[in-house]
């Protein structure tokens, strides 16, 4: 048992906050904007990319990685500093797409030349990544997946649409799920993984825009367009389990946990200056910071599973969970915080905190859907966890 | 960060483990509950035999073994729901013997604690059980070696049980205030102190303790006179996370006989543990288990180490208590009527884990320390 970090990792974290204390532009520090919120900023993309830059040049977006691969090898707690510095300094810069879960799943299952060729664009932070796994008539139930992709003597052409692909709009690079095998039984065995270029002819990215107004994620379109075969990860018609670690990896490498904390005690701090504590606001700031604790501790237990070569199991979907629902717990107080100018939005100059609260509090509502609902999740820990029975 | 045992720890997990699933089945469970003292002297006797008395004892008096061993075997206790005066006398007793004791004391005490030979408990606090310095209205007359003590003690842990009572009361005749409350360690038929069983729904040991002109020694002292709250502040600490550590167990328990009956009951064709409806329940009952467990240990190491712990023992204390609300309402949802049953174990944690919530402090009264860290 050992709960504090190495004098190593806090060695670590202070470096990177010294950067990011300089490096951050202020708007975003003032604004205290989120990872959700501040894709709607109208520069976001060009900070992302300078941060990402920067952070490249240093190895730190691949320092846990292999030493073979530009990363320095060390235990994935660095990735999480570095993650958590990002949260409390409100910086964009890291692809959590490209670094937290295509990385990942090539250091696992891509082959040598894929590795060579994909791995140093992310690290250095210049190129960036979607992904596009659901469509739309499948989201939870991803195994029934319909675009296809048909082989032709040395490629493959794909059609058909995805949809909520994060990142659509400004990623150089896409991570595809598609159909090779529609007689395959069961359906998931006749899936592919492809890593494609978004530049190639016949992709049409157009926004979707979700209710508290920002454009994070698209609808993706596919008219006949060619994937050469060097471009599958894993085998053919093998794309489930490339899928399957994919999002075990999406599950562990966000720090919505530290967001989540950064929130209430900046909600906290909006509380005591407007005069708005009572006890039983101070009771709820205290349950709610109780529960952050949690959040923490069950991300940190899957973090140390992949820092001794375990492989997490029903730990990450519990952990992604407990602190996505926790955020939207924390979002939704938010809105009692404030009272009635809780309602109002940045475009008003009465608007507490640049008019935050409902940003996050609408955003809030995507937190059980996406990487998998709460509902996949908690299937999850009941059947992968505790060992109950599927209905069949 | 390392969030595993090890060796030791393993090895007292497994230990205690085995020797309480099979001494204390549910049937000795039911026995101690209607038990007066809820314990027998056959069973001390076997649990000192295995070196369990002398947990967190230092080596020089017969001890092994360090706060986070102890926490790893009142987990296993909070497992079978053991009752009996092993937590009163290692987490209240042996920490408050150990840092305000003098040498003849620790020899005494630790050293009759390891052996097995004595038990001891702490009474602190009364009627508006704050827990605080300042609804202590007991207080001690010295009167030539001697001190007269008189006051009345709520929620006493096994008091019937214990050999020795750890008594807080005020010497300077200021009430309301930290600074004139001292400790005396009394034996506990000196004439003068009335112990009265309060009949609680857990049916665990809980006691209200009058003392009326007890006439204790000026050497019962533990401690210097008027320094006697900084250790009950210290104790609180240990205590409250040693109850987090039994209720951990209890709350794991009940999510095992629930998962056990959720694979064997069969409705509509199926066991009801392949419906949604019941297998999210269960997932957020683990949730919860997991949850409370990392929070008790973390408090625990911070205990362990000497660091500063006020912050995580309060998250603890109030997570761990509305977690195990949690628990234990699943539990009897997915059992169904058959938890609703006096027969049937799950009451037992179902009860003891509300006892524990109140015990050193609930959930308002951790909260509102935790929101006092911010003030």
């Amino acid at each position: 048992m050992d709960f504090a970090f190495s004098p190593e990792e806090e060695a670590f974290r202070n470096e990177v906050a010294a950067f990011l204390e300089k490096e951050v532009p202020l708007e975003y520090r003032e604004k205290r904007l989120t990872f959700f919120d501040m894709s709607a900023q109208h520069d976001w993309i060009q900070v992302h990319r300078r941060m990402a830059g920067k952070m490249g040049e240093k190895g730190w977006l691949s320092i846990h990685w292999p030493r073979e691969y530009s990363g320095q090898g060390v235990s994935p707690f660095y990735r999480l500093i570095l993650r958590e510095e990002l949260a409390r300094y409100h910086s964009p810069g890291y692809d959590s797409i490209g670094c937290g879960i295509v990385a990942p799943a090539l250091l696992l299952k891509g082959n040598d030349a894929q590795k060579k060729r994909h791995l140093p664009g992310i690290a250095s932070g210049k190129v960036m990544w979607c992904e596009t796994l659901s469509e739309p008539n499948h989201g939870s139930d991803l195994a029934a997946i319909e675009v296809f992709a048909r082989e032709e003597a040395d490629c493959f052409i794909v059609n058909g649409q995805k949809i909520w692909t994060t990142n659509g709009h400004f990623a150089d690079w896409n991570a595809l799920i598609a159909r090779t095998d529609r007689e395959a039984s069961p359906n998931y065995r006749g899936l592919t993984f492809f890593l494609l270029d978004m530049k190639t002819p016949g992709i049409t990215v157009n926004p979707v825009v979700n209710i508290a107004g920002h454009h994070e994620f698209n609808e993706v379109f596919f008219e006949d367009v060619s994937i050469p075969k060097e471009n599958i990860v894993g085998d053919l018609n093998k794309g489930w389990y490339v899928v399957m670690s994919l999002l075990d990896y999406e599950r562990t490498t966000d720090t919505v946990y530290a967001i989540a904390a950064t929130y209430l005690s900046d909600l906290a701090e909006y509380a005591r200056e407007n005069d708005l504590l009572n006890p039983v606001v101070e009771r709820r700031f205290a349950e709610l910071e109780a529960e952050c604790e949690i959040a923490h501790l069950l991300h940190y237990r899957v973090t140390w599973m992949q820092s001794k070569g375990m492989v997490p199991n029903y730990e990450s979907a519990m952990s992604k969970m407990y602190s996505f629902e926790l955020h939207q717990r924390i979002s939704e107080f938010g809105m009692e915080v404030a009272g009635p100018f809780s309602q109002l939005t940045a475009d008003s100059d009465k608007a507490p905190m640049f008019g935050r609260i409902p940003s996050c509090y609408l955003r809030s509502f995507g937190y059980s859907l996406e990487q998998g609902t709460s509902e996949i999740d908690r299937d999850v820990i009941a059947q992968r966890g505790l060992g109950l029975p599927r209905l069949r | 960060m390392d969030f595993g045992l090890n060796e030791q720890q393993e090895m007292m997990q497994k230990l205690a483990r085995d020797f309480l699933t099979s001494e204390y089945t549910d049937k000795v469970l039911k026995a101690m509950v209607k038990d007066e003292k809820g314990y027998t002297p056959e069973l001390w006797k076997k649990m000192t035999g295995m070196n369990l008395m002398g947990l967190s004892i230092p080596e020089e008096y017969g001890g092994v073994g360090d706060f986070l061993d102890l926490i790893i075997v009142l987990e296993e206790m909070g497992r079978v729901c053991f009752l009996g005066p092993y937590f009163a006398t290692l987490v209240l007793g042996v920490p408050i013997i150990l840092e305000a004791g003098n040498d003849e004391q620790k020899r005494k005490y630790l050293t009759g604690i390891a052996e097995g030979k004595i038990t001891i408990t702490l009474a602190v606090t009364e009627s508006m059980v704050k827990y605080e310095a300042d609804e202590i209205r007991s207080n001690a007359v010295s009167q030539g070696g001697y001190y007269i003590l008189n006051g009345t003690k709520m929620f006493v842990p096994d008091a019937l049980a214990a050999d020795y009572i750890i008594c807080a009361a005020i010497t300077n005749g200021i009430q309301e205030s930290q600074a004139g409350i001292t400790l005396f360690v009394v034996d506990i038929n000196t004439p003068g102190i009335t112990v009265k069983p309060l009949q609680t729904i857990a049916g665990d040991k809980q006691y209200e303790v009058v003392f009326n002109n007890v006439k204790t020694s000026a050497k019962d002292i533990l401690g210097s006179v008027n320094g006697g709250w900084l250790h009950i502040g210290k104790v609180l600490q240990r205590a409250n996370i040693g109850r987090c550590a039994e209720m951990v167990g209890m709350a794991q328990q009940a999510l095992k006989l629930t998962l056990d009956y959720a694979k064997e009951r069969i409705a509509f064709g199926h066991p009801i543990g392949a419906f949604q409806s019941i297998q999210h329940r269960c997932a957020d009952m683990l949730v919860d288990v997991d949850g409370a467990r990392f929070a008790t240990y973390q408090a625990a190491w911070k205990i362990n180490q000497g660091m500063e712990a006020s912050k995580e023992v309060a998250i603890a204390k109030a997570f761990v208590s509305q977690a195990c609300r949690r628990v234990m309402n699943s539990a009897h949802q997915i059992h169904g009527a058959i938890g609703f049953t006096e027969d049937h174990i799950l009451h037992y944690y179902t009860k003891r884990t509300r006892a524990y919530e109140f015990s050193f402090g609930g959930i308002d009264y951790h909260l509102e320390r935790l929101a006092k860290l911010h003030r």
